[in-house]
């Protein structure tokens, strides 16, 4: 597919800085120093960082979509598309580049499509603009597009609404946009971080099919590196501003040779976890739980059927093991822990050491609170902003009394912390002051402080990179032998749940498709769902439905 | 783990103090913010001044002297009804000191000290050079009113109830409307539901019949239009409170305080409240605006404050039968002006202290 290399690259960036100037008074932020890169027909780069990185703005600046004036390219930085240049050049000349020689694919495809617009007026916009195109024959081009990216039933689906899909289709909407004028480039920004795995595999699959059939530049920015070794001729580590280390991909992943791309490339959880004793004890146990969210219509309100968020679920976990719930979004994991937490509504048995608990009163649980815990997927929104951290961590400790005194109350507070790795100074500060890593620590600890015994994690890696994710499953896993804890660990990220999950339950709409211990069904799973949501996070292979 | 003892290696950092209570580095950042809009800054310490100024108008305008010496003793007639014989008059009854009579009496044996503005609210000054309304004189600065009444001494006097009854129906209401917007906004349900058809209701009640028609069988005076105007105020704030927590119920660290065992009370105080606090605060001034508006235009009407009470509606109304006399209603016009804007500039600067766009966490 590669066609003959002319002289100059397609694409060929060199010495690109950006530094973004503040407001008076603050100092200017560089978030791009000297970047040089190249990209040809027919080649996927991928362009890998942790968030912070400036890889986004690196491909902003292609486009030289960033908040001019506030962004500023130093002298030097050079941006040249089929010999011309783009820093700097006319308003016109780029709205000419812009969407139809050079697309871009954006990562959330919730707020990338305009909410008003149909699917025909969003992709026909672009005709009418670059191709001059009348309605009718937009209106062909429109469907013949909505046909080549997969969306299924495309007539039926022209005069839909982005609300009306789902996010993988609205993700393939996104990119039968990008590629409605044939581009030489197109720039896919973590296209497929907001989607569930099934689906990633999916759009990556249709990314790599239109590269090769219009012979495209594939300019893709991730920090998923499972992604890249999938999808990427060559590679590019970026890390503060700077590309420390670039190539093909196979030689960057076999010898990288950079401290930080090596660091990179050990972050991936690792390890399995700890042996656990087969008769300890039964410490939460539930049978047949199920919450069913009415759907009200009409004015007299009445109940016209029920979402099924957990349906019938069955589980127990013991002492010092973890049990991993997986599953896609909206397949109930969450809402499953906050039952077993009786956090939320629910019907079934649960038991909790000796105690059925699903009957108890809001009051009557609040002693057995101190004893099951939970650590929340969003460390910046799971810590009130307006408390220290030494008011967040002691506020279970006041609530059950746990502490005589004010000293003693501090000396647990600093207890927690420096077990969960913090310093006992972060006492007096506050979230805001810290990195998501740092505040998931934090949340941790405020779990802990209470000294619990059940501790449901609800995606606590999720929203961190790589290598704190990592950090953050060691941590977990040594706080689990030496506290003897029992962990309901919920996750759509396989990876992490192998290197924690003793057991392990696959959800899908609300219902258990497959358990059994990680080993088996990581290994030989026996449900066609499971099988192909191995398949999509490990090999990125597509699920054939 | 157990031994108590803490031990000292940790120094707290110094905290962050203001008007002696601790504060947090984000309460910081907002005095910091409110400081350097300057308009709103001074506008604060403008109407503060003016404030404090008339709550002392027993001091500065009053027919009575602050300080007596008389016979070799001190009196107080600001605190003490004196009757005129103790200064050696006739009449067991109260000291009239502007009559020149008493005044020869007290000035034969001692002196007095009067305030700068020799008139009480409803002190008549007989003694005008043209009939009432006069214009300003030396004697009374801004003029008088159609009775003869000192403009400037009724002016501090209906500043200082505009005030104390805009502050005190802002407070009341306040408290009222975050109470009930929090309890539906937390527990929502059917709790919610109802409160919000009661108010619903509640608010279409027609308050300005409804105050026209007590009138007419009830004299109102300051307490009784508080009240009547607290029943129907305190819907301002409901369905911000309400929103605010209907949002932050629902948030993670809401949440984590429930995983806690935290009681609902002390969630609401302690997490949901300060947010729903911010757009409370932004309110206030413009509460306080609305509340003194509503006073001046009752009294305008002849629906508020008894005849006889200092206020700014009445002298607008006065200044608006006499067309010939245009210092009422300039005088008016233009306190009312300066002091409603000098509350909304003080409201802009909270506003932009606490918005979270400027305040970058």
């Amino acid at each position: 597919m590669r066609e003959a290399r002319g002289a100059a690259p397609l694409l060929e960036i060199r010495n690109l800085s950006v530094t973004f100037v503040g407001r008076a008074g603050a100092p200017p932020v560089e978030a791009v120093k000297g970047v040089s890169l190249t990209l040809d027909r027919g080649e996927t780069l991928a362009l890998v960082g942790e968030s912070g990185s400036g890889k986004s703005v690196t491909a902003l600046s292609v486009l030289q979509l960033l908040p001019y004036p506030l962004a500023v390219h130093a002298t030097g930085s050079s941006i040249r598309f089929a010999g011309e240049e783009l820093v700097g050049s006319t308003p016109e000349r780029l709205r000419r580049v812009r969407g139809n020689r050079i697309a871009m694919v954006f990562q959330e495809p919730m707020t990338s499509l305009n909410p008003l617009h149909t699917l025909e007026r969003q992709i026909g916009e672009t005709l009418v603009i670059h191709k001059h195109m009348g309605p009718a024959a937009a209106r062909a081009r429109t469907l013949e597009l909505l046909r080549l990216v997969g969306l299924p039933d495309a007539e039926s689906r022209l005069g839909a609404y982005p609300h009306q899909l789902s996010g993988g289709q609205r993700q393939r909407v996104m990119i039968a946009m990008a590629i409605a004028n044939e581009p030489d480039i197109l720039i896919a920004d973590e296209p497929t971080t907001a989607l569930d795995v099934t689906i990633q595999a999916h759009i990556l699959q249709l990314l790599k099919d239109l590269r090769d059939r219009f012979g495209m530049a594939l300019f893709l920015i991730t920090h998923d590196l499972t992604i890249v070794r999938k999808m990427a001729d060559r590679v590019a580590i970026m890390t503060r501003g700077e590309i420390v280390e670039a190539g093909p991909t196979a030689a960057i992943f076999d010898h990288p040779r950079h401290p930080y791309t090596r660091r990179l490339l050990a972050a991936e959880p690792r390890g399995r976890p700890p042996a656990a004793d087969p008769l300890a004890l039964e410490l939460m146990a539930a049978e047949n739980v199920k919450v069913w969210f009415p759907i009200r219509s009409g004015v007299l309100r009445r109940v016209k059927g029920y979402v099924k968020a957990v349906d019938g679920v069955s589980l127990a976990v013991r002492t010092g093991t973890t049990l991993g719930v997986v599953g896609e979004s909206g397949s109930g994991k969450t809402t499953l822990g906050l039952a077993l937490l009786r956090l939320t509504e629910a019907e079934g048995r649960i038991r909790f050491a000796t105690q059925d608990i699903a009957a108890l009163g809001q009051r009557q649980m609040r002693p057995l609170r101190r004893e099951m815990q939970v650590v929340f997927q969003d460390p910046f929104s799971s810590l009130s902003p307006r408390l220290s951290v030494a008011q967040i961590v002691e506020e279970g400790l006041k609530v059950h009394r746990l502490a005589a005194d004010a000293a003693e109350r501090r000396h647990l507070i600093e207890t927690a912390l420096e077990e969960v790795g913090l310093a006992p100074e972060a006492a007096e500060r506050y979230p805001h002051e810290f990195s998501g890593g740092q505040r998931q620590r934090i949340a941790i600890a405020r779990a802990l402080v209470l000294k619990p015994r059940f501790l449901v994690l609800d995606e606590p890696t999720s929203a961190l990179d790589m290598s704190v994710q990592a950090q953050i499953v060691d941590l977990l896993r040594e706080l689990q032998t030496r506290h003897g804890l029992a962990y309901l660990f919920i996750s759509h990220d396989l990876r992490v749940v192998r290197a924690l999950a003793h057991d392990i339950l696959v959800m899908k709409d609300g219902r258990i498709v497959e358990a059994g211990p990680t080993n088996r069904v990581m290994t030989a799973p026996q449900h066609p769902y499971t099988r192909a949501l191995m398949a999509a996070a490990f090999d990125l292979a597509p699920l054939a439905t | 783990m157990t031994a108590p003892a803490a031990p000292a290696r940790y120094a707290a950092p110094p905290a962050d103090r203001f008007l002696g209570r601790k504060i947090t580095p984000l309460t910081r950042r907002r005095l910091d913010s409110f400081r350097r809009n300057r308009r709103g800054f001074w506008s604060l310490w403008i109407f503060l001044a003016l404030f404090l100024v008339t709550l002392f108008a027993e001091f500065i305008a009053n027919d009575r002297p602050i300080l007596v010496r008389f016979d070799g003793a001190w009196y107080l007639p600001v605190f003490v009804d004196y009757p005129e014989m103790t200064f050696g008059g006739e009449f067991p009854t109260v000291a009239d000191y502007r009559d020149p009579a008493v005044q020869k009496l007290i000035a034969a044996k001692g002196w007095m000290l009067w305030p700068p503005i020799p008139f009480s609210y409803s002190t008549i000054n007989y003694d005008l050079p043209s009939p009432a309304p006069s214009p300003p004189s030396g004697v009374n600065w801004l003029g008088t009113d159609d009775q003869g009444r000192d403009v400037l001494a009724r002016l501090i006097y209906g500043f200082r109830i505009s005030v104390l009854f805009g502050l005190v129906l802002t407070g009341l209401s306040s408290v009222i409307g975050v109470a009930a917007g929090a309890v539906q906004g937390y527990f929502g349900g059917l709790i919610d539901l109802g409160f919000q058809r009661f108010i619903e209701i509640w608010s279409g009640l027609p308050v300005l019949y409804l105050l026209i028609i007590m009138a007419s069988f009830i004299e109102p005076n300051f307490w009784w239009l508080l009240g009547l105007m607290l029943l129907f105020s305190w819907m301002g704030l409901v369905d911000v409170v309400r929103a605010e927590f209907l949002r932050a119920r629902n948030f993670d660290y809401v949440r984590a305080a429930r995983a806690l065992g935290v009681a609902d009370r002390v969630i609401i105080l302690r997490h949901v409240l300060p947010n729903a606090m911010v757009a409370t605060i932004t309110f206030l001034p413009f509460i306080l605006n609305g509340s003194i508006t509503t006073l001046t235009s009752l009294d305008f009407l002849g629906f508020g404050l008894p005849p006889g009470s200092p206020s700014l509606g009445e002298l607008l109304a006065q200044g608006k039968a006499n067309l010939q006399a245009p210092w009422l209603g300039l005088t008016a016009f233009f306190v009312l002006a300066a002091m409603l804007s000098l509350l909304i500039f003080v409201g802009e600067a909270v506003r932009d202290a606490f918005d979270p766009r400027k305040v970058v966490m």
